[in-house]
């Protein structure tokens, strides 16, 4: 299916008050793939993932999102296919209870009453948090509020699923909740992190930002292999590619003798 | 701990009341409101020197409370907490009113004080009635209701988005305000620290609104609000209303209090 297919091509971006933000950013996702973009802070980010589903219109470039080039006339279409999961669910989640939040969505595609509550029983089913439904979002935990932002953007049941930060700010045990959950999801998915365990763990692919540009795009493994690479634009191997700090082995390589 | 945290953990206890489960609690929301609101409005409707004829209102919220099982010292904490403020309207009574009106054996009451003590009783009663009734409702049902009986939407949204984000910018405030407790040694620089501070607190606001309107449009929203709600005006929400309605009324025209102590003085000699 052409639906779930995400390509932005010679993407510039300037701030009004002349801050350069995105250069040139050229690359396409096809369906089904697991993407991470990664980069420092104020890389281009945030800004790249606001291109993609319209809330920024670029100043040089396209974005195509499925069949569909990214204009006015096409933003609702490609505002339901595209389900964007922002960094503080406290911006996602504005409605006085969870259910609310999670049918804030279909209500606004104008699903009739009975599609809306299955599709909102479904979703908190799918993030296992149907027992949250009549609370208020601001007596959640932070995993539990996280969980519901994926939620609200899944009962309008997306094609592509947009995450910036997924894993940022939760314990140990809700980061690995919320991984296997995202690994389940066989949408076409899009990332930014600065958890780039969770990247080598999730993305099959990873695009590097620096300085607003595109500075490698490959296989997540390559990428993390590439010590140049990483250094060049601020960023580290991670944690699990790295030596043991007692004995100096690394994991991937006492895995590859097994 | 700073006050503003104190407040804070206050203001979210209040609103965890409102999930109780009984029997006032489930009533339909408008009925609650309309109650309220006439409760409110014939409390004021006192004449400036009327004091006995209050006391028998107090019925209402001491029912309400042991009823929707509040914990009563928390309701007349917040109640008093306002009582300094409610005291400063009525301070200048007693200067200006000496006329006296009752006597108590040797001691003559002036109309100012009389006229003081039913401001502050006054104000007691509906703030403990509003409070009462966020506490057996929660804040989103009332705008439901309002919603319901003909407030403009924009308004009711408006006031969901307020009580909404009050949690947020109270939690934000309340770190903020830490943040410069924690390193102010006891001297902390004074008023021009905090305009500051209130000034980050609303660009942040400022901020958090654009990204919270982001979030409606990646969800298509198109200036809209779709509530689902659902309210059921049944007898005993019928029963509620005009059961309050005939009491508050009828002791707007009886005074309870002259005639149990007539009865009593009556039996006495």
């Amino acid at each position: 299916m052409s639906h779930h297919i995400v390509e932005v091509k010679n993407l510039n971006h300037t701030y009004p008050d002349g801050t350069v933000a995105l250069r040139d950013v050229s690359f396409r996702i096809v369906h089904g793939e697991s993407v991470a973009i990664i980069g420092a802070n104020g890389a281009g980010k945030s800004t790249l993932l606001q291109h993609l589903n319209g809330y920024l219109a670029p100043t040089g470039g396209e974005v195509r999102i499925g069949d569909f080039p990214l204009t006015k006339a096409t933003l609702p279409e490609i505002r339901r296919a595209v389900g964007m999961v922002f960094q503080d669910p406290d911006d996602q989640l504005f409605m006085p209870t969870v259910h609310d939040d999670v049918a804030f969505g279909p209500l606004n595609l104008g699903l009739p009453e009975q599609e809306v509550e299955r599709r909102v029983r479904e979703a908190l089913d799918q993030v296992g948090a149907a027992h949250l439904a009549d609370k208020p979002p601001y007596h959640l935990s932070g995993g539990e509020k996280k969980r519901v932002a994926i939620a609200t953007v899944l009962s309008m049941s997306p094609t592509i699923l947009v995450m910036d930060e997924p894993t940022s700010g939760l314990d140990p045990y809700a980061r690995r909740r919320l991984m296997s959950l995202l690994r389940d999801f066989h949408h076409t998915k899009i990332f930014t992190s600065h958890d780039l365990d969770m990247v080598m763990d999730l993305c099959d692919r990873t695009i590097v930002l620096h300085q607003g540009e595109v500075r490698a795009d490959g296989p997540t493994m390559e990428i993390f292999r590439d010590e140049d690479l990483l250094v060049g634009c601020r960023l580290e191997k991670p944690l699990s590619m790295q030596g043991c700090p007692l004995c100096g082995r690394v994991k991937s390589e006492v895995d590859g003798r097994r | 701990m700073s006050n503003i945290d104190k407040s804070f953990r206050d203001f979210r206890l209040l609103d965890r009341l409102a999930f109780g489960e009984t029997a006032v609690h489930r009533l339909d929301p408008r009925a609650k409101v309309l109650v309220t609101l006439l409760y409110i409005v014939t409390v004021v409707s006192f004449g400036k020197y009327d004091l006995s004829a209050l006391f028998p209102y107090f019925i209402f919220p001491a029912v309400m409370i042991s009823v929707g099982g509040l914990p009563a010292g928390f309701v007349i904490r917040k109640v008093l907490l306002l009582a300094p403020f409610v005291l400063m309207i009525g301070i200048f009574n007693p200067v200006f009113d000496r006329e006296v009106l009752v006597r108590l054996g040797p001691v003559g009451i002036s109309g100012g004080w009389i006229s003081c003590a039913s401001i502050v009783v006054r104000t007691m009663l509906t703030l403990g009635a509003a409070l009462i009734l966020v506490g057996v409702t929660g804040f989103p049902a009332i705008c439901g209701a309002l919603e319901r009986m003909g407030m403009p939407r924009v308004l009711a949204v408006q006031l969901l988005f307020l009580y909404r984000y009050i949690f947020v910018l109270t939690e934000e405030g309340a770190r903020a305000s830490r943040a410069r407790e924690l390193r102010a040694f006891g001297k902390g620089l004074g008023m021009k620290t905090f305009a500051s501070l209130v000034g980050h607190l609303l660009l942040r606001t400022w901020q958090r609104a654009e990204r919270i309107h982001m979030a409606m449009l990646a969800r298509g929203f198109v200036g809209e609000f779709h509530a689902r709600r659902e309210f059921r005006f049944g007898a005993r929400e019928l029963l509620f209303l005009f059961g309050w309605s005939a009491l508050f009324i009828s002791l707007r025209f009886w005074n309870l209090s002259r005639m149990l102590g007539d009865a009593l003085t009556g039996i006495v000699s």
